[in-house]
């Protein structure tokens, strides 16, 4: 799965390194770091934190009411994979 | 009819992005979420689908993530016709119409233009070919620089004290790593933040044992027999003996492709007006090219109308969504791109975020924390009006600041805050470089009132 955080909007709360901590770490007094492909047994949890974050700054594939799926990754020409 | 017009470019228009990466994704999310329902085709000269670049500096060096693993997460359904790995290479603005590299043509009702920035190379061709020698912009760029820190380089040097650059002695140093930094002004993020926050920088850095030069430039980078660096040679005399050099000298906007399109495209970007709308190089406004992300300059009314280009993240995403918006939509709907300057950095494990521009500022004021502690908020002052903050792990209070910007609030800062210590009573110069002097990487450019501008020359290294 993938994720973003907008680090603008965190607020280095720590909700989410709380929740996932396989995925979000703080690092020093309030930055966050995160790895942006988390994996799948991580799920849950994940959808825990994006839901827990006070200011909504994680976005996740399919945990925000999105409809991604990942586009196919080749070169050249290729359309959404449905 | 214009309204049947609009209407018709809905149901079956054609939309083409160009740059398919931060910006562009966004842009297209938001057309298909705003009920775009014509053929979207997406152009980026990557091989990547889009991904996000600041962990690239951060998590991906740190070892949290997979340099090639930091695809973005889509937000909305996309839908679009992909065509990566090549890049546009030409415009035909009265005919509507993106040349491709590979010879293709494709055609477009509405162009959105997000081809951002690149890293700007060593500018001594021959030596900027030596292995070791690296950039960071690019996934493979990370990739290629993770590699080597893990492989346990005898000494890093970082050519430039920017963000970018004290992200990676940051890195460098977490790791073990011997690290030299050499910047040409007098301390790290000195255009960025200016000198009395560069001096805080410059104190993380020299105490996690980073070997930072100030006031010098590199002057070349010697290889050994095989073409790998082995040494860099300083404006002071000295050498540094390095096996990974990392250029870090900021960046050069994705324009060239345009040149000859008539579009008012140059070296410091696209002009658009406030609804993202591109300028010709007459400072006519298109009705049917937009800009967005690292390549747009747009006024701004909070930054008295100035072309503002912002490398910023949260920039791209606003001003996409802004653009994509505006493409699809009749004249009274559209809305301005006026968002708030705003990004963040971390390194040396202090989190620094900023709101509004702060090379605009002359003066700052200490209004929280104190510097000696690295934990504050800045405030810089313009005229007599509060123009930007920045803060090293204090971000909760950013918004305030924020909004405190945006209505324009008197500087020097009046109003008592929590936490002011005697040396945030009175404002100090902010100390920036001579703005008619290049910095490598200004995160923020002021770029003047002309929509064509063509002037702006970088001179690297005075030798
Ligand atoms: C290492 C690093 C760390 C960063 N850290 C931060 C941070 O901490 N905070 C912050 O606010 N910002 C940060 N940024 C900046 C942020 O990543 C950018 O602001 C953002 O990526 C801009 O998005 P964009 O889509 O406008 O441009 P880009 O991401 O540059 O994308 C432009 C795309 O267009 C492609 N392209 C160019 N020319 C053509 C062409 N002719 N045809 C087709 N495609 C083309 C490019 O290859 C690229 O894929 C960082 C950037 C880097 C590189
Ligand atoms: S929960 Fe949200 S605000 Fe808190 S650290 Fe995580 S992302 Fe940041």
């Amino acid at each position: 799965m993938r994720l973003v955080v907008d680090l603008n909007k965190c607020q280095g709360y720590a909700q989410c390194a709380f929740l996932a901590p396989d995925v979000f770490a703080m690092h020093g007094e309030e930055s966050l770091i995160y790895n942006p492909r988390a994996d799948e047994e991580q799920r849950e949890r994940l959808a825990r934190a994006v839901a827990a974050c006070p200011v909504q700054a994680i976005t996740a594939d399919g945990l925000d009411g999105s409809v991604g799926e990942p586009v196919t990754g080749s070169a050249g020409e290729a359309s959404d994979a449905r | 009819m214009p309204a049947d017009h609009v209407e018709r470019l809905r149901r079956e228009g054609r939309i083409v992005i160009v740059g398919a990466s931060l910006a562009g994704l966004r842009a297209a999310e938001t057309l298909r979420a705003e009920g775009f329902a014509g053929e979207l085709t997406l152009i980026g000269d990557e091989p990547y689908e889009p991904y996000d670049r600041p962990p690239l500096s951060k998590s991906v060096l740190l070892g949290k993530a997979s340099p090639l693993h930091t695809e973005l997460p889509h937000r909305w359904e996309v839908d679009a016709k992909w065509r990566l790995g090549v890049a546009a290479a030409g415009l035909d603005l009265t005919a509507g119409r993106v040349r491709l590299a590979d010879g293709d043509e494709v055609e477009y009702d509405r162009l959105l233009i997000a081809t951002g920035v690149r890293a700007r190379p060593w500018p001594k061709e021959e030596e900027a070919r030596l292995d070791g020698v690296c950039l960071l912009r690019t996934r493979e760029d990370a990739a290629d620089l993770y590699r080597r820190l893990r492989a346990g380089p005898r000494r890093v040097f970082v050519i430039g004290a920017g963000f970018a650059g004290s992200e990676v002695a940051s890195a460098c140093r977490e790791m073990g790593i011997a690290v030299t930094v050499a910047e040409r002004a007098g301390a790290p993020l000195v255009g960025a933040l200016g000198g009395v926050i560069g001096a805080v920088a410059a104190g993380l850095q020299t105490e996690n044992g980073v070997d930072l030069r100030t006031h010098v430039t590199v002057t070349s980078l010697e290889g050994d027999p095989v073409g790998r660096v082995r040494a860099v040679h300083l404006s002071d005399e000295s050498v540094v003996e390095a096996d990974v050099v990392v250029v870090s000298l900021g960046s050069l906007r994705n324009t060239e492709w345009l040149a000859g399109s008539g579009l008012g495209a140059g070296p410091r970007g696209i002009a658009c007006d406030a609804g993202c709308r591109a300028f010709d190089f007459r400072g006519i406004v298109t009705d049917d090219v937009f800009v967005a992300g690292d390549v747009a300059r747009s006024p701004h009314a909070l930054f008295g109308y100035q072309f503002l280009s912002l490398e910023h993240w949260g920039n791209a995403v606003a001003q996409a969504e802004t653009a994509a918006h505006n493409m699809i939509c009749h004249g009274a709907e559209r809305r301005p791109h006026l968002w708030m300057p705003a990004f963040w950095s971390s390194m040396f494990g202090v989190n620094i975020k900023s709101v509004g521009v702060p090379p605009m500022g002359e003066q700052l004021m200490i209004t929280q924390g104190s510097l000696a502690e690295r934990r504050f908020v800045g405030v810089y002052g313009h005229q007599g009006r509060m123009i930007a903050a920045v803060s090293f792990d204090n971000t909760r209070w950013l918004e305030f600041y924020q909004r405190q910007i945006e209505r324009g609030a008197p500087f020097p800062v009046e109003f008592p805050t929590m936490d002011r210590r005697p040396e945030g009573l009175r404002p100090v110069a902010a100390d920036f470089p001579d703005p008619s002097l290049p910095t490598h990487g200004p995160t923020v450019t002021l770029s003047g009132y002309s929509p064509a501008d063509q002037q702006l020359v970088f001179h690297p290294a005075r030798h």
